[in-house]
C-alpha cells in the first residue's frame, strides 16, 4: 500500500490524519480509496472533469505527477504520494 | 655562518626568474590561466592593486597557495611594492612545487612607472571590518562579498511572521538597503512571532517599527519604508529598485502580483509560506528555474485557501523558514552555493521532517513558458481582472 500525506488544510477531511495507507497502482486509484476512506477529498483535488485542479500539486515521491503521467501514474507499494495544495500564509 | 640580506637576496634572484612590468603585462596578456599574486600586506593593497590579482599575503604565502592556485602547473606571476618579497615568495612556491612562477622585478612601484593600469579597491571601514568579523573569516564572504552585501538592495513584502527574521538577520548580515512594504500595525498577537516588534511599538505601522529595530541594529542599512499595499499601481515604482525579493505576504493575490512583475523584471523571487506547524519555500528565479505560477498555475478556491489571523502558527515557524528565506537570499546575494531554485523544500515542524520535492519550469506556463504573453498578463494585473478569491475561512465540503 502506497503512503500518502495530507496537508493540513485537508485534515479536516481525514480527521486530523496526517499520513494515510492506501492501496491504488496508479496515482488515480490511490486518489479513489483515499476518496473510500475520507469522502469528499478527492473534489478538493480534483476540477469537476477529473483533471487534477491547477492549484494542487501531486507528488509520487519527489516527482510531480504532472511531469509523470498524470492521473495514471503507476505507483509502487513502496511509493510515497505528497499531496501539496498552495499555501499563501506568510504575514500570518 | 649566515649570509647577510644582500647576499641572500642576490643568491635567490639568480635562482628564481624574473619580468620587468613590460615583460609581465604581455606575459599575462597571453596566457589566459596565468595567475598575478599580489604579495604585500593588506594595507598596502588597499592604497591599490593590478586589475585581475589576487591577494594573498607573503606572510600566509605558503598555507593559501594551495587553496589560491590548487594546480601546481599554472603559471604565477608575482608582485610586492620593489621585488624583493615576491623575489622570496617565488622561490618559496618553486620549493612547494610550483612550476612556473615569476617575480615582477620593481614590482607595484616599477608597474606604476611603467604606466601599467591599476586600481583602488573599496574597503570596508574600521568600524565594518569589526562588526562584519566572522563574515570576513569565512572565505566564501571575506571582504569583497561583505561590500557586495552592502551594495545589495532586498525588498522585503511584509514584515510579520517571515518578514521579521529576515528584516533582522539581513540587516544584521550588513545587506546595505531593505526595503519593506506592509500597510498593517502592529497588534499585540503579532508579538508571539514578529519578533521585530515591541510592546511599546504596538499601533505603529509594521514597516517603521521594523525600521527602528534595523536602525537600532545595524545603522549601516538604509531601510526604505512603504506603509502601503503592493498593487499593480505601485509596483512598477518599487520592485525594480530592488536585487531580490523576500516573499513574506499572507495572500494569493499579492503573491500573483509579485511573481508575474518579478518575471519581468527578472528579479528571483525567495518564497515561502506557513500554516500552523507546516512551511515551505523555494527560489524561483525567473527563467532560470520555475516561477510560482509554473508551480501552481492558479490559486485555489477560497475554501483552499485560509489565509487570515484565525489559521493560526507556531510561534516559531515563521522563524525557521524566514531564516531559511534569508539563507537563500545572502547566498543570491554573494553569489555562492546551490539555491533553491527547483527544489521544494517543506518543513513540519511536529515531525522536525524536511522533505524535498524536484520543481520544474512548465513550458506552457502563462507568465514565463514558451508562448507566455506576459505584457497581456502584467495588463490583466492593472486592470484588476486577476481574480484571485479574498481571504476566508469559511471551510466547505462539497
Amino acid at each position: 500500500m502506497a503512503k500518502v500525506k495530507i496537508p493540513p488544510i485537508l485534515r479536516k477531511l481525514s480527521g486530523g490524519v496526517k499520513e494515510s495507507e492506501v492501496e491504488g497502482a496508479t496515482i488515480g486509484e490511490v486518489l479513489d480509496s483515499l476518496d473510500r476512506k475520507y469522502p469528499t477529498i478527492k473534489n478538493q483535488l480534483l476540477t469537476q472533469d477529473g483533471e487534477i485542479a491547477r492549484f494542487v500539486n501531486l507528488y509520487l515521491n519527489d516527482e510531480d505527477v504532472r511531469f509523470l503521467q498524470g492521473l495514471t501514474t503507476p505507483v509502487s507499494a513502496t511509493d510515497t504520494v505528497v499531496i501539496l495544495p498552495a499555501m499563501s500564509g506568510g504575514a500570518l | 655562518m649566515g649570509q647577510t640580506f644582500n647576499t641572500l637576496l642576490k643568491k635567490v634572484k639568480s635562482e628564481i626568474q624574473e619580468l620587468t612590468p613590460a615583460e609581465a603585462d604581455k606575459f599575462l596578456g597571453e596566457n589566459r590561466p596565468a595567475r598575478l599574486l599580489d604579495v604585500r600586506e593588506k594595507i598596502e593593497f588597499d592604497e591599490g592593486y593590478i586589475p585581475g590579482a589576487t591577494h594573498v599575503p607573503r606572510g600566509h604565502l605558503e598555507a593559501r597557495i594551495e587553496e589560491t592556485v590548487p594546480d601546481k602547473s599554472t603559471p604565477i606571476v608575482l608582485y610586492c611594492a620593489g621585488g624583493v618579497r615576491s623575489a622570496f615568495a617565488a622561490q618559496t612556491l618553486e620549493l612547494m612545487g610550483y612550476t612556473s612562477v615569476f617575480s615582477m622585478s620593481g614590482g607595484y612601484g616599477g608597474w606604476k612607472s611603467y604606466g601599467g593600469a591599476v586600481v583602488k579597491p573599496r574597503t570596508l571601514t574600521a568600524a565594518q571590518q569589526a562588526r562584519y568579523s566572522r563574515h570576513l573569516l569565512v572565505p566564501e564572504v571575506g571582504e569583497q562579498g561583505q561590500l557586495k552585501l552592502l551594495d545589495t538592495k532586498i525588498l522585503l513584502i511584509g514584515a510579520g511572521g517571515l518578514g521579521a527574521p529576515n528584516a533582522y538577520y539581513l540587516a544584521a548580515a550588513g545587506v546595505g538597503t531593505l526595503g519593506i512594504i506592509d500597510n498593517d500595525v502592529v497588534e499585540e498577537s503579532n508579538l508571539q512571532r514578529q519578533i521585530i516588534h515591541t510592546v511599546e511599538r504596538v499601533g505603529q505601522y509594521k514597516a517603521d517599527s521594523a525600521a527602528k529595530a534595523i536602525q537600532a541594529l545595524n545603522p549601516d542599512v538604509t531601510v526604505v519604508v512603504y506603509k502601503e499595499r503592493l498593487t499593480a499601481s505601485n509596483i512598477e515604482r518599487i520592485l525594480p529598485q530592488y536585487d531580490l525579493v523576500v516573499d513574506g505576504t499572507d495572500n494569493f493575490e499579492t503573491r500573483y502580483l509579485v511573481n508575474d512583475f518579478a518575471v519581468k523584471y527578472r528579479k528571483p523571487v525567495i518564497h515561502a509560506s506557513i500554516l500552523s506547524f507546516n512551511g515551505q519555500l523555494t527560489t524561483l528565479i525567473p527563467y532560470e528555474g520555475p516561477c510560482y505560477r509554473c508551480i501552481y498555475p492558479d490559486p485555489p478556491p477560497a475554501a483552499l485557501a485560509p489565509n487570515c489571523s484565525e489559521a493560526g502558527v507556531l510561534g516559531v515557524l515563521p522563524g525557521v523558514i524566514g531564516l531559511l528565506q534569508s539563507n537563500e537570499a545572502l547566498k543570491l546575494a554573494l553569489g555562492i552555493g546551490t539555491s533553491l531554485a527547483g527544489r521544494f523544500l517543506l518543513f513540519d515542524a511536529l515531525e522536525a521532517e524536511f522533505t524535498e520535492l524536484k520543481l520544474r519550469r512548465d513550458p506552457h506556463c502563462v507568465a514565463c513558458g514558451e508562448h507566455a504573453d506576459l505584457d497581456d498578463l502584467l495588463e490583466q494585473h492593472r486592470r484588476g481582472d486577476v481574480l484571485i478569491p479574498a481571504c476566508q475561512i469559511a471551510y466547505t465540503q462539497h
